[in-house]
């Protein structure tokens, strides 16, 4: 093994909170060589972060290190002065954060902002480190990087923005780097890009890197060491290869499974010795409907333009049947929450027809569209549970609302039995119902969305990256119990996503959207495990996957 | 008011003693303004010239004005003018502009931009002057001094109003209220304009205190209530005239009322927005 750079000996981090002192951190012992890639991966509240940020001594205020130490190179940094500790910033350990365009100064040309930084750490003139940080800037691999220099951050797509991170992060050669989820929120493709040149970096430099992620394919694919963190205590350490194949602790275990990857069915994302109840899940396929009758939904040549410039969507086409489940996949700015929106009858396209059971629905303004009999057909669950509830209403107000104004109901026990039952079915404690979205974790909020898409019993219900921020254990759980409800009900899925793996397992059909068009279309298997053009092949290799063969090129 | 709701405000106000002091002082405020003319000691409207421009004493706290009115009596008396027509002028400026900033806002477009424009143009008079020129107008009653106060406050709800839900209007929620069936009106009035009253409900508190100093300014320079009905503005323009004479209580007493009537109110703007905001409890 190489020297040790860093060692982490029973770290405790401690923060004070409205309901008193909460322990994130309870225990973590780790040591990284000079010049290792560790992947650092646990879902929310797991501790990683703050793990990350206690190194870099960047804790907000209501945080502190209770116990333990952290060494760099030998040196113990948990309490030297904060004077001393700003020679280590920057200049022996930097930090990329996970949204870029935040992290950057808004109102100064990023040029300017990679000078400050070389300048903060070394005195030069200005001249110097602007050539410097050009030069950083075609380290990064930006194009034109003489004309980037002067951009803002907003006129640079996220991918830019953090190539622009990292040539900050990297402006003085630190021995250490620590990536908070740096590729979270990019694109599949953007993010093999960034994470190809971050590594390429890394190696170059003989940097170390703590890779901290909830992704365990991304983890696995770029890091010789893996270590799984769950509640602040430290499960798990093993090379990708090992960890895959034969998780040891039962947290892993769970992980492990619920990470969708190319081959896994909607049954395997919990490990075989919890299955059990769902087994009785695959049923046979259901019935074909007669021939002769329209399909649930028909969309022809839809195109939307917004007030000016290109078409958003053009010339999209599509149906779906009663009970079947198509997905629509694409990267971000492709058209693909445009198309759910206007199928969803929230926005009006601009040209084009759309029929639901053979009946023209796309002629009803939006503005109508409240008041048509189909609106309780067609129900849709947003993407961030967060921001898809109302803060001021109850789960159970929240539940009861479609039902009140679409389902006819009145305040009284009828209608509270029925949310009581939606809450069962999304299987929602019934003690839940009385709490506001905050006081509810991700997972809860995720289910009284769609408790409420299915309050009214919809036929369609169009799904906008519903799990997208989700942890992947929750995600396994709400896959799981969408596929369960769609079973019941009979119902239809439009599957909106960027998750190809969670669309192969959840969807027959799927649709591959690029700039507004459809580039290709088919059977979801068939159709990843060979695709057809350059921009879906380029999407299914982009994917991290965690199959042990593919780990095991990585290291 | 839940039980939930009243122990969260109990919880703010212990972590905020502040604000606790400026609840206190705008209940005792309230209680003063509608039990006052039972209260008093002496009659606010009676002279006994025998007794006028008498100092502060045992007999009257506060001295006697120069118609040997009790000072005391007629501050206590003014309290209810005063709050009533800061409270009603308020009001409406508030369910007013909070309707239409909000619709502005979630609208947007030749609409917004509309109405944006006569705003701007409201907000380049000098506001108290547009009062002035208001009541001096419509005449010289307690209705128009809550009419102009209303008015000259409006712009300020309507942008208030327009900024929150304009932040507002892509989020999820409402997207989701329209998939359950609500009209754009519904989600505006529904779903957004509750969602907004917790960060208007710092600028009403503030506007309060801000509507009882125009009150008073304008009965101050002789438009509005009339003497000799007791109101502050009015006590501190007659006692004005004996300030230099020593007579220190006529114009220190009404002042200082004014004071801790506009100072409890603006104290109590940030811990009202946190008793209002549900994010807020746990």
């Amino acid at each position: 093994m190489t020297k040790s750079l860093l060692a982490l000996s029973d770290l405790h981090v401690t923060f004070s909170t409205r309901r008193g002192l909460v322990e994130a951190v309870r225990g973590v012992t780790l040591s990284l060589g000079e010049g290792e890639m560790l992947g650092l991966v646990g879902e929310s509240g797991s501790g990683k972060s703050v793990t990350g940020f206690a190194i870099t001594r960047l804790l907000d205020a209501a945080g502190r290190i209770t116990a333990g130490d952290i060494r760099f190179r030998g040196q113990d940094i948990t309490r030297i002065s904060a004077g001393d500790f700003r020679h280590l910033h920057g200049a022996a350990m930097a930090m990329i954060f996970q949204n870029p365009r935040a992290a950057l100064n808004p109102i100064r040309a990023v040029g300017d902002q990679i000078a400050d930084a070389i300048t903060a750490h070394k005195r030069m003139p200005r001249d110097e480190a602007r050539a410097q940080a050009l030069g950083l800037l075609r380290a990064v691999q930006i194009r034109d990087p003489e004309k980037r220099m002067a951009a803002y951050p907003h006129e640079l797509s996220g991918g830019m923005c953090q190539r622009v991170m990292i040539a900050m992060a990297i402006s003085c050669n630190p021995a250490l780097l620590i990536a908070d989820e740096p590729t979270t929120g990019l694109d599949v493709t953007t993010q093999k890009v960034v994470m190809d040149l971050l590594t390429g970096i890394a190696a170059e430099r003989g940097m170390a890197t703590i890779l901290i992620t909830h992704d365990l394919g991304l983890a696995a694919r770029y890091c010789r060491r893996v270590v799984v963190m769950e509640q602040g205590r430290l499960v798990e350490e093993a090379e990708p290869k090992t960890l895959f194949r034969a998780p040891q602790h039962p947290y892993t275990r769970r992980l492990v499974a619920a990470s969708p990857t190319a081959s896994s069915r909607i049954a395997d994302l919990v490990p075989e010795e919890e299955r059990g109840r769902h087994a009785a899940m695959h049923v046979a396929l259901k019935p074909q409907p007669a021939p002769g009758t329209p399909p649930l939904l028909e969309v022809q040549k839809l195109t939307k333009r917004f007030d000016q410039g290109a078409a958003a969507v053009a010339n999209f086409s599509m149906t779906i049947s009663t009970g079947e489940s198509v997905g629509l996949v694409g990267e971000s700015g492709s058209g693909k929450s445009t198309t759910s929106r206007i199928i969803c009858r929230l926005i009006d396209p601009s040209e084009g027809e759309i029929a639901f059971e053979g009946q023209s629905i796309g002629h009803i303004p939006a503005r109508d569209f409240h008041r048509s009999l189909f609106r309780k057909d067609i129900q849709i669950v947003f993407q961030d549970p967060n921001d898809s509830l109302n803060p001021r209403f109850t789960a159970f107000d929240c539940i009861a609302h479609p039902l009140l104004r679409l389902g006819g109901m009145r305040p009284g026990d009828a209608l509270r039995q029925r949310v009581e039952e939606c809450a069962q079915r999304v299987g929602l404690g019934i003690e839940l119902l009385t709490r506001f979205p905050h006081q509810l974790s991700g997972g809860q909020k995720a289910r009284v969305g769609i408790a409420r898409a299915i309050a009214c019993r919809p036929r369609l219900l169009v799904l906008d990256e519903p799990t997208a921020a989700l942890d992947v254990s929750v995600q396994a759980v709400v896959l799981q119990l969408l596929d369960r409800l769609r079973r019941e009900d009979d119902l239809a899925f439009l599957f909106v996503s960027h998750d190809l793996n969670v669309v192969r397992m959840m969807c027959d059909r799927t649709i591959v959207l690029q700039n507004g068009h459809i580039v290709e279309q088919g059977e979801s298997r068939a159709m990843f495990d060979n695709p057809k053009t350059a921009y879906t092949r380029e999407l299914v290799e982009a994917v991290p996957h965690i199959e042990p063969k593919l780990a095991a090129t990585a290291s | 008011m839940t039980s939930a709701t009243l122990r969260h405000a109990g919880w703010i106000l212990r972590g905020n003693p502040l604000t606790a002091v400026a609840a206190a002082g705008v209940f005792l405020l309230a209680l003063i303004a509608i039990f006052g003319p039972w209260i008093v000691p002496y009659d606010p409207i009676v002279s006994n010239v025998s007794q006028a421009l008498m100092p502060p004493s045992a007999a009257h706290i506060a001295g006697t004005d120069q118609l040997g009115r009790d000072v005391f009596s007629r501050l206590i008396v003014a309290a209810r003018l005063d709050l009533a027509i800061a409270v009603s002028a308020v009001g409406i400026s508030f369910a007013i502009g909070a309707v239409i900033g909000a619709i502005c806002g979630y609208a947007g477009g030749r609409l917004d931009r509309g109405v944006g424009r006569f705003v701007d143009v409201v907000m380049a008079f000098p506001l108290f002057v547009l009062a002035m020129a208001m009541v001096a107008a419509l005449g010289n009653r307690v209705e128009n001094i809550v009419i102009a106060t209303a008015i000259i406050n409006l712009p300020f709800y309507i942008r208030f109003a327009r900024a929150e839900v304009n932040v507002r209007r892509n989020v999820g929620w409402v997207e989701a209220a329209r998939a359950c069936g609500d009209s754009h009106l519904s989600v505006v009035l529904r779903f957004l304009l509750p969602n907004v009253l917790p960060a208007m409900a710092v600028q009403i508190s503030l506007n309060l205190g801000w509507a009882i100093l125009n009150a008073a300014g304008l009965s101050f320079i002789g438009l509005g209530v009339k003497p000799p009905t007791p109101e502050w503005g009015i006590m501190v323009a007659e006692g004005a005239r004996f300030i230099s004479t020593g007579k220190w209580w006529l114009v220190a007493f009404p002042g200082l009322a004014l004071m801790l009537t506009v100072l409890c109110f603006n104290l109590l703007g940030d811990g009202v927005r946190d008793i209002l905001d549900p994010r807020m409890r746990t």
